[in-house]
């Protein structure tokens, strides 16, 4: 690792050149700990850098990669794992990464672009993991997050879920994905069609295999997919039952205001696909009011020309999930908004009591119910405890993190949910100035609120008749109802 | 097996002594919560050291296993070696035990040591050089997936002595045929540059070469390596920039961005700025957003009279456009960039309404975005005034984000929607988050300095804040009120003496200095209350923090020259304690203040003014966005981002007084009429993303020219056509064989393209073409496909005047066309003749019955044409088919057809309906004594992956009637039997075709060189053999020749031994080639072999060819 790592500190340079053994890092890490303190650890860190790399590129900028490593740091602040597309970048390089961390009160506000004397960080924090992606000279920092964050998303994929033990579990895959997402910092094959045909992901059945038979999950023969018809879709595909689903789903984020009434609604939509087709099917998918759709991004996959003069989704899907098409509502239709919160929340300067009082109740669902509603509220921090019942569902208040969250399900516009109680403050301080606001989440099955509706889906060349399923469903996005 | 449990017992060691080390770590770090971030690593370190020693032994184990025999056991050691490495654990002494492998068979093994290399190869030199032959083998190999990930491995390899090898294998691979090597060869480049910065200018010859690649694929890792290599040689892309501009919307995402950005800093260097005439015509006003593109053209047309766009510069704007819609988030800033400092003012706003759709995005990307969004906002409010909303702050916002938005908002706020932001802003006062909360009153107060009409109302709500219970709040609104007061301080005597009154409870030192500050200004009108305010401050001065003593000093300077009287001795307690207070700043100050106001011998002069020093006007300072100046750095840029140079940034340049010569970037005649042969070998993996577009570049291809025509290009490119049209004619006669043929097909193959161009236009509904795609059309021979081509040009004439420089093939041939006419007549019969030599009982039916509108051609073509050149890839051309089959099968007997019969032939006419579509001529006759009415086909039973494409149907086939019908079907390279029904008004019948597998081909041509050398490249598995025994009178080459291409459609390749026949063809559906060679030897036998990668449809037709020699 930190072979030849000069490191110019006041009166400690250091020079590691090529020790023998394994632990090689941590002796030096250990070497540079446990001498005299003189410049001390933090000092010694911040004013001199990073050190110089072993074998240095000829100039600094002459050799950039786009992406020139990337670390994988878990909340804990432990890098476990490292990659290199070109020559080796110091771990210490993070120290700095680390620094801004401590500084952040939370982990969301951490810069997600950090500039070294050497080096930039550029880093996403998702699943409650920083992927940290060290570059060295300039680059649109767009490219490099997206891809971060196309990285993310390629393992969720693979693993089902992304996190720190499930990386540590699949190591080598993990490995050989990223070896062929980048070559020397630059992106190679980020379609997970294609990189799921060179390197399998794992099943527990494969997994079982493996064991036994001692095979890796490198695909055994050769993908034609950078090569095939359509660089997004596998070539021979081939599915015993063939079925193509599509899901609408509408996000409403909204900001409510204290007297109810809306100060911004709008509509973000996706549909997202399952298509589990044989061979290379090409499908359209037309709706009865596509102008609702006021902004929309797509999968490469989708024609633009075509959406240009017919408003109809033609593509040859890739294999699998994906997401299709997400869309923005033309703001000029008005939003509506299906539920309502009622609250009386107040605390009184003289005592240390307040009052909390919520009740939540459907407003324009167009007869659907609504499910899954949960109620979440970030508490000041005056807040000692809370002593809630509510009519139905279950309620928490975690008396660190003063978030109080309320899990309603149902609402029956029968009985209105409620929840009911007193707040405890802390002795001595005066009330918080400002009310907290009410996150809303809900789901309503069957709707998409902004009436958008799929006239019909069609296949085009292939022969066999697909199973086709279109779901919709609305869902709160960032629903806040300030207080 | 015993060994794997013995290792997994040292596996469960080593993590158990992980997990103790982790234990004591922890115990660390809640014994000592002050731990530095250092001693955190330094702890976490410690575990590796402490099992070092089971390392020293596992590496032994490692060792042992890789030299095992079983597969299984080095595959299970490279699996814990790379787990090492993501570790960043050293594994480096392993690498002579580990290079051993490189050869190995297994992939999977190998692709294990490829990482390890690519990670250890620097630091172990000497035994790396041990791997580099098994790279320079696999560079030979006949799969372009090994080629690529061969020359992959080799590059990533940093070893300085194999650079002039890792020089070879560029070269060699940037004129492979696959793209997919030449997108390697590449990346491979800024590789080797890293290594090596000397070897810059053969690899700038490289790039050069590559930039001539038509290949999505290739474009943007190439331009990724120019940028690195050298991107000052803006030269280097004239020629190529129409094409990078077309192929733009269909390279892959990262690309893309690459590309735009290049394009950006290539157009500031070579157009005029259209923002000159903006400043004359209008500023950006909102109608501009929904104005249609009708609109907009009439509004260019207007300022046409002023200021011409470039139609290539406009040509960059159109095609960017539509990636606004892109999924990727880097695409979009990157068009949104690009129309920023390219698009004249009024065009800028098309792309807000794509950034505020980024806003949905993760966190990261919503940070970068609404950076950009901030330093344009302040430029241009109208952009973002209709998404305001989408700008307001939630309370889940991480606070950079909130911070960001209200920059924004603050930006964008207007004597209009002043009054609602204040409302918005007075919830954001509120928030918990008191960082933003002191943000928000920032913002209040510029909001105030900016909007004269609501300076008032901003001032008094700051001051209802001063009453605030949070005294970060407080104090900020202490310092924006000051700073408020400052720009107007007519009438604020009341706000003063309230803020003095504040004095006693706000202990941030910031306020307190602020309000001093203010009394000590605005001294004379609070005469009563600023003598108190010093007499107070005076007593607290040693508790003070250094801001507010240097206040307190001023403010007695002020009240000294103004009210001596009352303040004569408490400004000299206070100056005695500055004088010998800690800090030598203050110090300094009380030296200084004393000397002006205290009048001596030595002070001199300057008491005199020092009222005039203390209490001259001071101007009001600017509240200003810190987003002020950052448009020096091109949006969407790291600089951008952190405000500062970031190592390797690449100024964009400002507009030249005067245009460059427009006329660089047209794309000169030798090289077009070389491509023209050059092309078909490579085309095939550009049509993958081509398909997909292509009928959208037409469109725009065509608003292109309406928009450009007139222009001076339009006219020079006629000219160049000529040109053209004469190259190619003579490099047509100049050909060796089939003079006459060739230069015709040339023509042809023109006319025909145009043919399709004519038709798509008039015909784009068809979803089933679009879905096939836009295939290459290659030239079609028979003589009623000429005349047919020929008629419809005419048609198509006035069309194709109009079409401008991207469709520049097509109007070229026109023009060498019309000159060519009369002889063109004479030739035609000349052909015909030729058809009627093979085709000895067989009628040419006319094939217009089946008007055969599936046949497109991307016009793209056209300009994939341009800009590559010939000079070392080889040639390897479709020609058209030497010869018909005259055999016809049958479909459908009379008896079990209820006497409709059908017969089919393979008609050999490429590319009728895309060129994977095997033509497939019907006749079908009626012999019956009726009407057979509404002929077609019916349901399709296709083996998966294969097409078909239906004749139209026959309307009505009158008794005794026979009518031929044109339909293609796309066998997927198989002779698997395509199924379906032919179906009449009353019945359907089922029937099927197999084709003859050498229906499967499509002949090419090839010079003999091209052809050892592609044979070259298929030896071993991809040759099969065998030898036949030939019929004496078939022994001459005519006869070879004549036989050979009548079973199989192939081209004849010509050959320099007399004993040697060489054919070529590829595949119809995957374009492998097919290369078929046939070697006389004495005793009537001859060696009959086959090179493909085909090997299926290789041996099949090896059986097919063996009897039509051996027979007489």
């Amino acid at each position: 690792m930190a072979e030849r790592a000069a490191r110019p500190g006041p009166g400690t340079a250091e020079v590691f050149v090529r020790a023998p053994g394994a632990g090689l890092a941590a002796a030096a890490l250990r070497a540079r700990g446990a001498g005299p303190t003189g410049a001390g650890p933090v000092g010694g860190r911040g004013l001199c850098g990073e050190p110089a790399r072993g074998f240095a590129p000829p100039q600094p900028g002459l050799a950039a990669a786009m992406i020139h490593s990337l670390f994988l740091i878990n909340a804990s602040g432990d890098i476990f794992l490292e990659k290199h597309w070109k020559s080796v970048v110091s771990r210490s390089v993070c120290d700095y990464f680390f620094e801004a961390q401590e500084r952040a009160s939370e982990a969301e506000n951490v810069p997600p672009v950090i500039p070294t004397p050497h080096h930039y960080l550029l880093s996403v924090y998702r699943h409650k993991i920083f992927f940290v992606a060290v570059i060295q000279s300039e680059v649109p920092p767009l490219f490099v997050i997206e891809f971060l964050h196309r990285v993310v998303d390629t393992f969720q994929d693979y693993f089902g879920v992304c996190s720190e033990v499930i990386i540590k579990d699949n190591v080598v895959v993990v490995y050989e994905v990223l070896e062929e997402m980048l070559d020397n910092g630059f992106p190679l094959a980020t379609e997970s069609n294609i990189l799921k045909e060179l390197i399998k992901p794992p099943t527990i059945l494969r997994t079982v295999v493996n064991t036994i038979t001692g095979s890796t999950n490198v695909g055994d023969q050769l993908p034609t997919g950078q090569l095939s018809v359509v660089p997004w879709r596998r070539t021979g595909v081939k599915y015993t039952n063939n079925e193509a689903y599509f899901d609408v789903i509408e996000e409403i984020d909204a900001i409510i205001d204290k007297s109810g009434s809306t100060i911004t609604a709008e509509i973000q939509g996706v549909i997202d696909a399952c298509v589990k087709l044989t061979g290379m099917p090409d499908l359209t998918l037309s709706f009865m009011n596509p102008r609702l759709l006021d902004d929309v991004s797509f999968h490469p996959c989708v024609r633009f020309k075509r959406w240009e003069s017919e408003r109809i989704l033609s593509f040859i899907p890739p294999d699998g999930n994906f997401r299709l098409l997400s869309y923005h509502v033309s703001a000029q239709n008005l939003v509506a908004i299906p539920v309502y919160v009622k609250h009386n929340i107040s605390f009184r300067d003289s005592s240390s009591l307040g009052r909390f009082e919520i009740t939540v109740g459907p407003k324009q669902t167009m007869g659907k119910t609504v499910e899954g509603v949960m109620v979440t509220s970030q508490m000041p921090k005056s807040v000692l405890n809370m002593t809630l019942t509510p009519s139905q569902g279950t309620h928490v208040f975690d008396p660190v993190t003063k978030l109080l969250s309320w899990d309603v399900g149902k609402i029956n516009p029968q009985k209105l949910p409620s929840l009911k109680g007193s707040v405890s403050l802390q002795a001595g301080t005066s009330k918080p100035d400002e009310n907290p606001t009410i996150n809303l989440q809900f789901k309503i099955q069957q709707l998409a609120i902004s009436g958008l509706k799929v006239n019909r889906l069609d296949m085009y060349g292939e022969k066999y008749k697909p199973f086709k399923g279109i779901k919709y469903m609305t869902k709160a996005g960032k629903f806040q109802v300030r207080t | 097996m015993e060994q794997n449990s013995t290792m997994l017992g040292k596996i469960i060691e080593v993590s158990c002594s992980i997990k103790s080390a982790l234990k004591g770590k922890n115990f660390d770090v809640t014994l000592k919560p002050y731990l530095t971030v250092e001693e955190k690593r330094l702890a976490a370190a410690g575990d590796p050291c402490r099992c070092m020693k089971q390392y020293f032994t596992s590496n032994e184990d490692l060792k042992q296993m890789l030299e095992s025999s079983k597969d299984s056991a080095k595959l299970d050691a490279m699996k814990r070696i790379v787990g090492m490495i993501a570790k960043g654990k050293n594994a480096s002494e392993l690498f002579p035990a580990v290079v051993k492998n490189v050869a190995s068979k297994n992939i999977e093994i190998k692709k294990l040591v490829y990482v390890y290399l690519m990670r250890y190869a620097e630091e172990q030199q000497d035994l790396a050089l041990l791997s580099i032959s098994t790279f320079q083998r696999a560079l030979k190999d006949p799969n372009q997936l090994i080629r690529a990930s061969a020359l992959r491995v080799l590059s990533s390899i940093r070893v300085p002595i194999i650079v002039p090898i890792m020089m070879l294998a560029i070269k060699e691979a940037s004129s492979d045929l696959s793209p997919y090597v030449r997108k390697n060869a590449a990346h491979a480049i800024q590789k080797l540059y890293s290594l090596d910065p000397e070897q810059k200018e053969m690899l700038i010859e490289v790039i050069e070469k590559l930039l001539k690649d038509r290949s999505t694929l290739v474009a943007g890792s190439v331009v990724m390596a120019f940028e690195e290599v050298c991107p000052d040689r803006i030269d280097l892309i004239h020629k190529n920039y129409r094409k990078l501009c077309n192929l733009l919307v269909d390279v892959e995402e990262w690309g893309q961005v690459v590309i735009i950005h290049m394009l950006t800093r290539y157009a500031r260097t070579q157009f005029l700025s259209p923002w000159k005439v903006d400043e004359v015509v209008d500023e950006y006003s909102e109608s501009n957003f929904y104005e249609s593109d009708e609109e907009q053209k009439e509004k260019d047309q207007k300022l046409k009279t002023i200021y011409t766009m470039d139609p290539d510069h406009r040509l960059l704007l159109r095609n960017t456009k539509p990636l606004l819609q892109s999924r990727n988030a880097a695409v979009v800033m990157a068009v949104a960039q690009l129309y920023w400092h390219l698009a004249p003012k009024s065009e800028a706003g098309i792309v807000s309404k794509s950034l505020v759709r980024l806003l949905r995005s993760n966190r990261e990307v919503q940070y970068i975005v609404l950076q950009n969004i901030a330093t344009m906002s302040i430029q241009r409010k109208g952009m973002f005034e209709p998404y305001l909303k989408s700008f307001y702050v939630r309370s889940t916002d991480p606070t950079m984000i909130k911070t960001l938005k209200l920059e924004i908002m603050t930006n964008l706020a207007n004597e209009a929607n002043i009054s609602t932001l204040l409302r918005e802003f007075q919830t954001y006062v509120k928030s918990q988050d008191k960082q933003f909360a002191a943000a928000t009153i920032q913002a209040i107060g510029r909001c105030a300095t900016n909007i004269t009409e609501v300076t008032d109302t901003c001032l008094n709500g700051l001051v209802c804040l001063l009453s605030n219970r949070d005294e970060i709040v407080v104090a900020e609104s202490v310092v924006v009120i000051k700073k408020l007061l400052q720009t107007q301080p007519a009438h604020h005597g009341e706000i003063i003496k309230h803020m003095a009154k504040l004095l006693d409870n706000i202990t941030v030192p910031v306020a307190r200095a602020s309000i001093l500050w203010l009394i000590g200004e605005y001294c004379e009108r609070v005469p009563k209350i600023a003598p108190d305010v010093l007499r107070k401050t005076a007593k607290s001065f040693t508790n003070e923090d250094d801001l507010v003593k240097l206040q307190i000093l001023n403010l007695g300077a002020k009240l000294y020259l103004t009210n001596s009287k009352q303040t004569k001795l408490l400004t000299q307690y206070v100056l005695n304690l500055g004088k010998y207070d800690q800090s030598y700043d203050i110090r300094d100050r009380t030296r200084f203040i004393r000397q002006l106001i205290v009048p001596n011998e030595k002070s001199g002069a300057l008491s005199k003014y020092a009222k005039k020093i203390f209490l001259a006007q001071k101007p009001a300072p600017l509240l200003e966005s810190p987003f002020k100046d950052r448009d020096h750095f091109q949006l969407g840029t790291l600089s951008h981002t952190l405000n500062s140079r970031a190592t390797g940034y690449l100024e964009l340049s400002d507009w030249p007084e005067v245009a460059p010569d427009p006329s660089v970037r047209n794309v000169d005649v030798a090289e077009s009429a070389k491509e023209w042969t050059g092309i078909p070998g490579k085309p095939k993996k550009e049509k993958p993303t081509e398909k997909f577009y292509s009928e959208s570049e037409e469109e725009e291809d065509d608003s292109a020219s309406t928009s450009s025509s007139g222009s001076g290009s339009a006219s020079e490119s006629e000219k160049e056509d000529e040109d053209e049209g004469s190259t190619d004619e003579s490099s047509g006669s100049s050909s060796p064989s089939e003079e006459s043929t060739d230069s015709e097909s040339d023509s042809k193959e023109s006319a025909a393209k145009k043919r399709c161009r004519a038709v798509n236009e008039s015909d784009s509904q068809d979803i089933k073409k679009k879905a096939e795609g836009i295939s290459i059309k290659r030239s079609t021979s028979s003589s009623s496909d000429t005349e047919y081509t020929s008629s419809d040009e005419c048609s198509s004439d006035s069309k194709s005047d109009s079409e401008s420089g991207k469709s520049r093939n097509a109007t070229s041939n026109k023009v060498s066309k019309k000159e060519e006419k009369p002889a063109q007549d004479r030739k035609t019969p000349k052909t015909q003749d030729m058809f009627l030599l093979d085709l000895d009982d067989f009628c040419p039916v006319t094939t217009p019955v089946a008007v055969p509108t599936a046949a497109v051609l991307s016009p793209s073509l056209a300009a994939d044409l341009e800009g590559l050149s010939l000079s070392s890839s080889s040639v390897i051309d479709v020609t058209m088919q030497v010869s018909v089959p005259t055999k016809t099968h049958e479909l459908l007997h009379r008896m079990s057809g209820k006497g409709l019969a059908a017969h089919y032939h393979f008609s050999r006419q490429p590319g009728i309906f895309g060129d994977r579509m095997v033509p497939v001529q019907v006749t079908v006759t009626n012999t019956t004594d009726q009407k057979i009415e509404n002929i077609h086909i019916g349901e399709k039973k296709l083996p998966p992956g294969m097409r078909m494409h239906e004749f139209n149907p026959i309307e009505c086939l009158e008794p005794g009637g026979s009518i031929t019908a044109t339909m293609g079907i796309d066998f997927c390279d198989s002779t698997q039997t395509a199924s379906f029904q032919l179906c009449t008004k009353d019945d359907h019948f089922s029937v099927n075709i197999q084709p003859p597998v050498g229906e499967l081909l499509l002949p090419v041509t090839m010079s003999e060189k091209d052809f050892k050398k592609e044979q070259g490249m298929l030896t071993g598995m991809n040759e099969t053999s065998t030898t036949i025994a030939v019929a004496p009178q078939n022994s001459t080459r005519l006869v070879i020749i004549e036989r050979v291409v009548k079973a199989a459609n192939l081209g004849v390749v010509p050959s320099g031994q007399d004993n040697i026949h060489r054919f070529a063809a590829k595949t119809m559906h995957s374009g492998s080639l097919m290369l078929v060679t046939v070697e006389l030897k004495e005793s009537s036998t001859a060696q009959l072999i086959i090179n493909t990668e085909k090997t299926v449809i290789g041996s099949v037709l090896l059986r097919e060819l063996k009897p039509v020699l051996s027979q007489g």
